[in-house]
């Protein structure tokens, strides 16, 4: 017997909108079968005869008319005994139709949220007056909130538990509130709405009993919620699903994400920095020729220049290109049998590319009752944590808060889909090579000194020691204490410091992780510069960024000796030489490495020196040995 | 200004409306079904959706059909329906693969009857996928249809014997499907599990696409659902053309299978079907 449901689908009248897809939430026992009942009953979705038999039902059972039971009674029909996954049930407001998407079942709620609730519209979330906010009710709408559903209507129900009284529902409304805003959502267009599903009051028909309320009822609520916004007003992203050649055209395929193209537009590829023109655009059984596409389209196009396109990569205008990294900060629900923990390896898929991705850090575990976060070294089933994940090439990638198709990534583990999440690039830089020569007409001119010759003169190699570590991990001290010491045993030396740099070749730049990139990226030329007329250079920054640090070696690879300074930040921040570390506390410092920026260790350095274990002696002596040993002639 | 509109066109309009928001999503998934799967074989039942979907099919791959189609035949399918299937193999140019099925003898007999029948087609099927060891199918199976089929995803593995284990389903979101599996491991892929019975309707009004003449009523009577001639039963109706189907969905109070014996035989006999490899 599937009639019942058929019969709720077919009385619908499609129009030219899809039907608007809500997912129901809220903790137990709040009422949520009794609102979906009432809801159905009262818009006319139900079928004839179905409150009846609940009544004789309830009747049997000398019990009152339980709403709830038609939901189950209706499930149980459709599902012919399986209540396990995700349903979708249809009905229809005054104004629309709509899709209910019901993911039941409490144990395994996460995995059928996101089946079911990643793709709805919108949600329904059902708050109890007497209880109010509760651990699910929390649960719930900040899941809703990760999967990117920003409309939400809340129903507080079960009024006439509470005499229909203003004053509770002003209280319940306020802490709901409290929490949506939290979360960053925007409770000032958030309906509110008290109902008694029981009763009837407020779903469809007006209260009588509530006669203070003079917003509007559940279902005209849902009728002012919207389908998304399209997002073809954002920057085009087009990745690239595959490349056909059924014929003489070599057509790429792919849906676009956000954003238009037209034939004409120069496009730029991502990661490969490649440029061509869109020659045209392929549609099958048309007259007229397609000149323009849009989001949410899968489209077909041919280029005016045959460079190399694969599966993976992304198409952009050559303005507003996606970022390019090989590292972002993840807000990840984590559905796998086996924990997340650092260091273990996943296949990333991000709209169609693939990138084998390492769990860098879990930087900490969410508690999303309350928003809290702590630490932890491993990322349990159903569990929230924002988490650092490192490819080995570059990913185009956008953050998550600027544009939702192209922010969001699954990881897999063994063949199964084991978690979702969005990315965040707070803290990280772009790391498309921006640095493109502006000038065209230079050429190197050849000296006539051969750096070997100066090595000779000076007897000993030229290079770079390139101290990296936090604030407060010694680096400076040692940097001159070394070079002092090696000035007097005869070596042609300089120390670049970052406190030195940025009040002359650096004072343009600040500290958001673009001028991180730019102040490193000048300070490697510059040491290169020296390291080249026959210095040894020992540079003392920070330096976060493994890809600002690889980036000069890559410009000196002979040269270059990462040395780390290590000393951990408990450490850094008692000494504080600066007294920084309390600024930043204070938040008088904002991007302050370790505290509210990043860093990142080095993977294999040249040396390593522990500032914790040994004094700035000590320090020095093996400093200067391995100076000796590299770079003696 | 009008000469620097961007969407000159009608199909690439400033919106899309509610058939393109679907069709387009058929053609993403059918992109990823092609792109991912080795070996991949459309399933051609005859009758509209697999019709439908043939169609988006031909969109999505510029005007060719890049995998052989399957048509498992019971052999007690309608005149009709054969007749349908010699014509549009030629006319759309498709690599038809028809694979038979075994007697009814050798089906389940715990089944109930119109069930057993059925389940001949399920048995045709393994036997086509032995044969030719495609990798996955693409069937035309939708939501809306019915109870154990609106818990399906859009890539849906099957284990050994094609069993569906519906109790432990992967998790599918953002589009992102299960696209990683042990070798082996076969593929039933959905692309227009999120249509209803009257988009499809809808749509191949819109693009004209062909389908059996059964389905538009002759003496009061017509098909819904167009299965085997003796477990396929015609509904009242005076619908005759697609305008009037469309109508007639409108306000039926008749679900699309009612015509279809085997789902109404006993509680669970097409969740059986379905856990055994039926669509």
């Amino acid at each position: 017997m599937n009639d019942v449901l058929g019969e709720a689908i077919l009385a619908l009248t499609p129009d030219s909108h899809p039907p608007l897809k809500i997912v129901m939430v809220g903790h137990v026992d709040h009422g949520k079968s009794t609102v979906i009942g009432r809801l159905f009953h009262d818009t006319g979705s139900l079928p004839e005869g179905k409150v009846e038999a609940i009544k004789a039902m309830c009747d049997r059972r000398g019990m009152p008319f339980e709403w709830a039971f038609l939901m189950d009674a209706l499930k149980a029909e459709r599902d012919q005994g399986i209540t396990i996954d995700v349903s979708y049930i249809h009905f229809r407001t005054g104004q629309r139709e709509c899709v209910l998407i019901d993911a039941p079942g409490h144990r395994e709620f996460l995995k059928n949220m996101v089946s079911g609730a990643a793709q709805a519209d919108a949600a329904v979330l059902v708050v109890d007056a007497n209880e109010g906010v509760q651990e699910q009710t929390r649960r719930h709408a900040y899941l809703l909130h990760l999967l990117g559903i920003r409309q939400v209507v809340v129903a507080v129900n079960k009024m006439d538990l509470v005499g229909f009284d203003e004053g509770r529902f002003l209280t319940v409304t306020a802490e709901v509130k409290h929490y949506l805003a939290d979360l960053g959502l925007d409770t000032l267009h958030t309906l509110i709405v008290p109902v008694s599903a029981r009763e009837g009051d407020n779903v469809v028909t007006p209260s009588a009993s509530m006669p203070w309320y003079d917003g509007p009822t559940l279902e005209r609520s849902l009728d002012s919620l919207h389908p998304p916004p399209t997002s073809s007003d954002l920057p085009l992203r087009f990745p690239i699903q595959d490349v056909y050649k059924f014929d003489d055209r070599r057509i790429l395929a792919g849906r676009i994400e956000s954003g238009h193209l037209r034939v004409g537009d120069q496009l730029l590829f991502s990661p490969t920095n490649k440029t061509a023109r869109v020659a045209s655009i392929e549609v099958w059984n048309t007259d007229e020729p397609v000149l323009a596409a849009r989001a949410g389209q899968s489209v077909g196009i041919t280029l005016d220049e045959p460079i190399f396109i694969e599966r993976g990569q992304v198409a952009s205008q050559t303005f507003n290109a996606p970022m390019l990294t090989s590292v972002f900060r993840g807000r990840v629900f984590w559905l796998g049998h086996k924990p997340m923990l650092p260091g273990n390896r996943y296949k990333l898929k991000l709209n169609t590319a693939e990138h084998l991705v390492e769990v860098q850090e879990i930087e900490r575990v969410v508690d999303v009752s309350d928003l809290g976060k702590s630490a932890a070294d491993r990322v349990e089933r159903n569990s929230v944590a924002e988490v650092v994940l490192r490819s080995r090439g570059l990913m185009s990638l956008d953050p998550f808060e600027v544009n939702l198709h192209t922010g969001r990534f699954v990881l897999v583990e063994d063949f199964d889909i084991v978690g979702g999440g969005l990315i965040s690039m707070d803290g990280y830089a772009d790391q498309r090579p921006g640095q493109v020569q502006k000038a065209t007409n230079i050429f190197r001119v050849a000296h006539r000194v051969p750096t070997e010759d100066r090595w000779a003169a000076n007897r000993h190699k030229s290079g770079i020691l390139w101290m990296t570590g936090l604030s407060g991990a010694g680096k400076s001290t040692l940097a001159f204490t070394l070079e002092q010491y090696l000035f007097r045993k005869g070596y042609q030396v300089y120390v670049l410091d970052g406190d030195n740099v940025r009040h002359g070749l650096c004072a343009d730049l600040g500290f958001s992780p673009e001028d991180r990139v730019e102040n490193i990226r000048r300070v490697g030329q510059a040491a290169a510069l020296f390291a080249h007329a026959g210095f040894l250079v020992i540079t003392s920054f920070i330096s976060p960024y493994r890809s600002d640090r690889d980036r000069v070696r890559a410009l000196a690879p002979e040269d270059f000796h990462e040395i780390f300074i290590d000393a951990d930040l408990e450490a850094c921040e008692k000494r504080d030489p600066k007294g920084l570390y309390a600024k930043a506390r204070r938040g008088e410092i904002t991007d302050f490495t370790g505290i509210s920026a990043p860093y990142e260790r080095p993977i294999l350095p040249e040396m390593r020196v522990d500032t914790t274990q040994h004094s700035v002696e000590d320090c020095v002596a093996l400093l200067a040995d391995y100076v000796t040993s590299r770079f003696g002639l | 200004m009008d000469s620097l509109n961007p969407f000159p066109s009608r199909k690439i309009g400033p919106t899309m409306d509610y058939l393109d928001v679907l069709e387009h999503r058929t053609i993403y998934i059918l992109r990823e079904a092609f792109n991912r799967i080795d070996r991949p074989a459309i399933l051609w039942s005859l009758g509209k959706d697999s019709n439908a979907m043939l169609w988006m099919v031909r969109k999505a791959f510029f005007g060719y059909v890049p995998m052989p189609a399957v048509h498992i035949d019971t052999g007690k399918k309608f005149p009709e329906m054969y007749a349908f299937r010699e014509r549009f193999a030629r006319e759309w140019g498709l690599d038809l693969k028809v694979g038979g099925c075994p007697p009814v003898e050798e089906m389940d007999p715990t089944l109930p009857p119109a069930a057993r029948s059925a389940a001949r087609k399920t048995a045709g099927l393994k036997l086509m996928l032995e044969r030719e060891k495609f990798g996955g199918l693409i069937a035309g199976i939708r939501r809306d249809e019915e109870g154990t089929r609106a818990k399906e995803r859009v890539f849906s593995p099957r284990g050994e014997e094609n069993k569906w284990d519906f109790r432990d389903q992967p998790p599918e979101f953002w589009d992102q499907f299960k696209t990683d599996f042990p070798p082996g491991t076969h593929l039933r892929v959905h692309p227009i599990l999120h249509w209803t019975e009257i988009d499809i309707w809808r749509y191949i009004q819109r693009e004209g696409i062909p389908v059996v003449d059964l389905y538009f009523a002759k003496n009061g009577k017509r098909y819904r659902s167009l299965g085997d001639q003796d477990i396929t039963f015609p509904v009242d109706s005076t619908a005759s053309t697609l305008d009037e189907i469309i109508a007639e969905l409108k306000r039926t109070k008749v679900a699309e299978r009612s015509g279809r014996a085997m789902d109404h035989e006993s509680e669970d006999a097409f969740e059986r079907l379905r856990a055994d490899g039926y669509l």
